[in-house]
């Protein structure tokens, strides 16, 4: 390699590891501040602000479900095996909404510790398999976790 | 030893290989896509879980994959171009943004078009999501640079030099969903762990892989070849080229 060569790929990696660091400790820096997740627990705590837009995330309740005869309103408990916290919504439900499956709640507390949620995201994990499948490992035990990992303590990211 | 690839250097080669292999792999690609989405959206089964909803993977894992590969590929042209200055290299990254831009935004197209039905949400602000989009903005920038330049030659080093800036976004989107909490799955085949996707859907997605890689390759080629005739308008094969009528 020619001594210009040279001098223009060191330029470049040095640019690259400039860029590279910088990156690392914005995100670091970002990931320290991120918002936190609050978990049933950590609401049962009383950590969960009042009258204040925050997420909540757990497993829906077998069971908890409740649905108004009319309108679009619906009841149910979420927990992450330690505490439950109870939610309202109004409107429609993902469609990968149902009991044990995992979501994440946008809403508020309010004073009676009922949350309110104004949107309801469901989370969908990395397994695909048919049915019959699915139906095969849920015998045998081996179904794979449907729990989305982080439930519970983990913070999250996106708001 | 590295003799035969200064062959790689010299753009009538260059331009002759695309034109000899460019309708070859074109049609290699719709052979696989038919076979492909006939095995996805016909033969596949459904989901346990998300139905048929999940047959937009067979679009969109592919072309989320191929929006990174394709900045990969733009970054090391531009790197080879800014260190070796071969000109060929920046045709090839030239060529590539356009081509990764449409992927990237595909990519981001159907995820919202699956995301309001599965999650309930049509757009969230998830790692996975915002470095996406940021990929697409970087493909942007990229473009629009390049024409902000009257000269070619200073156009091509400052977008050089902006293509390998961004590629620090390239780990941060594969990692996004490790790294952080989000609403995103984590991955299901780019992982250590064996794929968590049964084999009667695996096989078809993995050939629409090889189809969108071979897309890439077809539309790269086909633009190279306007880029070579672009840049070396003045040369004399070029004319020569022209008179015989065989572009």
């Amino acid at each position: 390699m020619t001594p210009a060569r040279k001098k223009r790929l060191a330029l470049v990696v040095l640019m690259l590891l400039g860029v590279g660091l910088a990156t690392t400790f914005a995100l670091n820096a970002f990931n320290k501040n991120i918002l936190y997740f609050f978990s049933p627990s950590q609401i049962a705590s009383g950590e969960a602000p009042v009258d204040q837009l925050f997420r909540v995330g757990g497993m829906v309740v077998d069971g908890s479900v409740n649905r108004s005869e009319e309108g679009l309103d619906v009841a149910f408990e979420l927990s992450d095996t330690l505490h439950q916290v109870n939610v309202v919504y109004t409107g429609i439900l993902p469609d990968l909404f149902r009991e044990g499956q995992g979501i994440v709640a946008i809403g508020k507390l309010d004073t009676d510790g009922l949350f309110v949620a104004e949107t309801v995201l469901a989370k969908h994990d990395e397994n695909y398999m048919p049915p019959e499948v699915a139906e095969a490992l849920k015998k045998a035990g081996k179904m794979p976790g449907t729990a989305a990992p982080g439930y519970g303590q983990d913070s999250v990211s996106y708001e | 030893m590295f003799k035969w690839i200064h062959k790689f250097g010299s753009p009538p080669f260059v331009y002759r290989l695309c034109r000899g292999f460019g309708p070859w792999i074109g049609w290699l690609c719709l052979i696989l896509i038919i076979g492909g989405l006939y095995l996805g959206l016909v033969k596949a089964p459904a989901d346990y879980e998300q139905g048929d909803s999940y047959r937009i993977i067979f679009i969109h894992v592919p072309a989320a994959w191929m929006s990174m590969f394709v900045y990969v590929v733009m970054a090391i042209a531009s790197l080879v171009f800014l260190v070796w200055r071969l000109k060929l290299a920046d045709v090839v990254a030239r060529a590539s943004a356009p081509i990764g831009a449409s992927f990237t935004f595909i990519a981001l197209a159907t995820g919202s078009i699956w995301g309001k039905p599965m999650w309930g949400a049509w757009w969230v602000w998830d790692a996975r999501l915002t470095s996406e989009l940021l990929l697409l903005f970087l493909y942007i920038g990229y473009i629009a640079l390049r024409n902000a330049f009257d000269n070619q030659n200073a156009a091509a080093r400052a977008a050089a030099i902006l293509a390998l800036v961004g590629v620090i976004n390239i780990p941060v989107i594969h990692y996004s969903v490790e790294w952080w909490n989000t609403l995103h799955q984590p991955a299901t085949i780019a992982k250590f762990d064996k794929p968590s996707i049964h084999i009667s859907m695996l096989i078809p997605l993995l050939m629409m892989v090889l189809a969108f890689q071979l897309l890439y390759a077809h539309n790269l080629m086909t633009r190279i070849r306007t880029g070579i005739l672009e840049r070396e308008k003045r040369a004399r094969w070029v004319g020569e080229l022209l008179e015989s009528g065989r572009v």
